[in-house]
């Protein structure tokens, strides 16, 4: 195996300095602009850092309190900066506590380069302490993986890791490195950024025969449908989709990842996809002739049963990864690039028109879905507080102007559902993987990769449970950070189906929390607890007024239930409103 | 829709690990791996997998594309029996008392192309190359005279349409991907689909 270090061949005359494995590590993180590292010391990272130390005045290290936090903050990071997050983790236990985070990061998409310490390199498949095969354990939840054993070959490495994770679709990279490589002196010819790897096509040439056959098909149409997902965010094409969305007056619905890439209250807006998505966008799916999907890969939970989803539409797909084309649903155009390139050459082919018939009928769904669900979740006449009436609050004390994280579950279908977002990156959610215990660490990161905004963390009182060693973290970083914990006594996204599909037989979905305020004030961040509606408003407020972080919780309905709801293993045009 | 055998040659860059990553693309959907074989390829510094599978042939091109998606790959390619040549090696171990004393043997290893690598005292070793049927045959036929070990190896092949890889390596190392970079098996064979 020839090293890679080989590949970066840079020019004699070049003056070199000597330096460690470990500062050529930090070296390449200063040179890929990274501000902010994500956390945990162990005995095989220990070099590494021990030359943070020496460059704590550049980059600022958040130390979490388990691994999984730490790559959920990365994660949490990355949605919110759009940049690359970064984690540290030591080996052996520490490796493997980042594996869901991987995971995550993978299914959805998201930047990480996360660095991992391992046993010397004469040690590995000694099982020695800690020693754990963590590039075999990753593979399939990494877009790259690499073990680095001599230092020298750190530098090439990493540029490769930071160009792999960030270009084409994106995706969490890890690299193991050695101890002895983190402590190896070797002569550092400096930092080349990686542009080209030979057998890697982040995005390709944009062929113009796809671009010209969708737009014949957009312009023929009578009922065309947009459906958008992360692909616009990741792409940072979010100006290039509102003009294609505004100049062909085409209603556009999003995926739970592309939610804020569109303003709510923009008028196209036609709302969310998907198994507890809009009632309209669920069903005209079955109904539009062309189906133009954007940066979204058909999930089960946006499509329900494949073989009858929008059967009698046209599909055009516009993707930045080719597997993603024809992989769950067939398309009559695939448009195979990134959006923010194709998007453009879409809007100058497509005439500019409107259809008011056909958007009126979304319209028509909507007051359905109001009369129906929406009015009672968001105006209960009940004395019971529901998720939705806490959700409604927020968006009128927030503006639509916060960062809102959610977790998994039934809070996190209300929040995606109801609330209402101005700018993008603004929602931060565990989507492909639905990771419980993601929102509490996800809003630490958040926060971090957008200090200037408001970030709410929408917990359920499951999820916080996950992951609530992490108010340590919260409390020794100082970030401000909203903890909205939306309590309804039960594992209620379990307990719903249970209720629904299972003849009420409730399994094992009957959680007990503990006092969060009281938590919270152990950890010296303030709280408190409401119960009533009248309080409510005023709990927020102080909530989001105050100054540093803030646990609110909130107690709600034992058994609501989240609807619509497209059963599983229906179609979404069998969408069910109760 | 049938089931059919499709080989699949991947292209790749010579990277630790990459076997691993390219298997879980198959066990991950539970798809067993009827052979496999790395070696080098024409090209210089680039390894070449060859495997066969047993699939739907929709299973297959969405599998290759799986794997040509990974960083090292250059690029995947799938092909039916009719499309390849290919061949696989067979050794077998028979007592050389029994070859001598029976003239069968020595007119059945003949009649099966069959040539002898070793021969000792104790034992022979012949080897025959083809396809499955024909070592199979042969390992059918020496069963009565006592076959001692035997041993058979992945199907390595040719696509007889290809022109190498030489050409498109030139292309993969240009930093602005060319015309065969944006070639896309899948995106182009859809033609009829744009007749409006």
């Amino acid at each position: 195996m020839e090293t890679l270090a080989t590949v970066q061949e840079t020019t004699v005359t070049k003056k070199t300095k000597t330096i460690s494995g470990s500062q050529a590590v930090l070296e390449a993180f200063i040179a890929e602009d990274v501000d902010t590292i994500f956390g945990y010391p162990g005995g095989a990272i220990m070099p590494i850092y021990d030359a943070l130390y020496d460059y704590h005045d550049k980059l600022k290290h958040i130390l979490v309190r388990h691994e999984q936090g730490g790559i959920h903050a990365g994660q949490g990071y990355a949605r919110t900066s759009g940049k690359c997050g970064v984690v540290f983790a030591t080996s052996g236990p520490g490796a493997t506590n980042l594996v869901t985070g991987l995971a995550d990061a993978m299914i959805d998409s998201t930047p990480l380069v996360c660095i991992t310490g391992q046993v010397y390199a004469h040690l590995l498949g000694t099982d020695a302490f800690q020693e754990i095969d963590v590039i075999n354990i990753t593979t399939p939840v990494t877009k790259w993986n690499y073990q680095i054993t001599d230092a020298t070959e750190i530098p090439a490495v990493l540029a490769k890791a930071f160009y792999i994770a960030k270009s084409g679709r994106p995706g969490p990279v890890l690299i193991d490195i050695t101890k002895n490589a983190q402590l190896q002196q070797f002569e550092y010819e400096g930092y080349q950024p990686c542009t080209h790897i030979r057998s890697y096509r982040p995005k390709p040439i944009i062929r113009k025969e796809y671009i010209t056959a969708a737009a014949e098909l957009i312009n023929k149409a009578e009922k065309p449908f947009i459906i958008f997902g992360q692909g616009v965010i990741l792409g940072k094409a979010e100006k290039e989709f509102k003009a294609f969305v505004e100049k062909t007056g085409i209603p556009a619905a999003w995926t739970i990842l592309g939610l804020s890439a569109l303003p709510s209250d923009h008028p196209l807006n036609v709302g969310m996809l998907g198994m507890h998505g809009n009632y309209g966008p669920n069903v005209l799916t079955n109904d539009c002739d062309v189906l133009i999907a954007v940066g979204m890969r058909f999930d089960d939970r946006v499509t329900g049963r494949l073989d009858k989803y929008a059967k009698q539409a046209k599909i055009i797909h516009l993707d930045i990864d080719p597997s993603e084309i024809d992989k769950n649903v067939k398309a009559t155009v695939g448009v195979w690039g990134d959006c923010k390139e194709t998007l453009p050459m879409l809007t100058k082919l497509v005439e500019s028109k409107v259809y008011p018939q056909w958007v009126n009928r979304f319209r028509e769904y909507q007051l359905e879905e109001e009369k129906e669900v929406i009015h009672e979740e968001l105006n209960p006449s009940t004395d019971v507080l529901t998720m939705g009436e806490v959700i409604r609050n927020l968006n009128e004390l927030t503006g639509g102007n916060a960062v809102i994280v959610t977790d998994v579950g039934q809070h996190q279908m209300v929040a995606c559902r109801y609330a209402k977002f101005n700018q993008s990156k603004s929602n931060v959610t565990s989507g492909g993987l639905g990771t419980m215990g993601f929102a509490l660490p996800a809003a630490i990161g958040a926060k971090f990769g957008a200090p200037e905004r408001t970030v709410v963390a929408i917990i359920g009182d499951g999820g916080v449970q996950m992951t609530i060693q992490e108010l340590g973290t919260v409390m020794q970083s100082e970030v401000n950070i909203k903890i909205l914990i939306l309590n309804n006594e039960f594992l209620g996204m379990v307990r719903q189906w249970q209720q629904l599909f299972h003849d009420k037989r409730y399994s094992f979905v009957d959680i007990a929390s503990p006092d969060y305020v009281a938590v919270a004030k152990a950890y010296k961040i303030e709280g408190q607890k409401i119960s009533q509606r009248e309080y409510l408003r005023d709990a927020l407020t102080t909530m989001l007024n105050h100054n540093g972080s803030y646990l609110l919780e909130v107690m709600v309905g034992k058994e609501n239930n989240v609807f619509p709801m497209v059963p599983q293993g229906c179609s979404v045009s069998e969408i069910r409103l109760k | 829709m049938q089931k059919e055998e499709f080989t699949i040659t991947v292209y790749t860059e010579n990277h630790i690990g990459l076997l691993v990553r390219i298997a879980t693309m198959f066990s991950r959907r539970k798809i067993n791996i009827e052979s496999l074989n790395t070696s080098p390829s024409e090209a210089e510094g680039i390894h070449r997998f060859t495997i066969v599978i047993n699939e739907f042939e929709e299973v297959v091109r969405k599998l290759a594309r799986q794997i040509e998606k990974q960083v090292e790959v250059l690029k995947a390619y799938y092909n039916t029996n009719d499309e390849i040549i290919w061949q696989e090696l067979a050794l077998y171990k028979v007592s050389t008392d029994e070859i001598a004393e029976k003239v069968k043997v020595e007119r059945l290893l003949r009649e099966h192309g069959a040539r002898a690598v070793v021969i000792r005292k104790d034992y022979t070793i012949f080897e025959t190359s083809g396809h499955r049927e024909e070592t199979d045959k042969l390992v059918e036929v020496l069963a009565p005279y006592g076959l001692i070990e035997f041993v058979r190896s992945a199907r390595v092949a040719i696509i007889k349409a290809s022109h190498g890889f030489h050409e498109k390596l030139r292309e993969f190392e240009e930093a602005q991907p060319g015309e065969e970079q944006i070639e896309n098996e899948f995106l182009d064979k859809q033609s009829e689909v744009f007749t409006m």
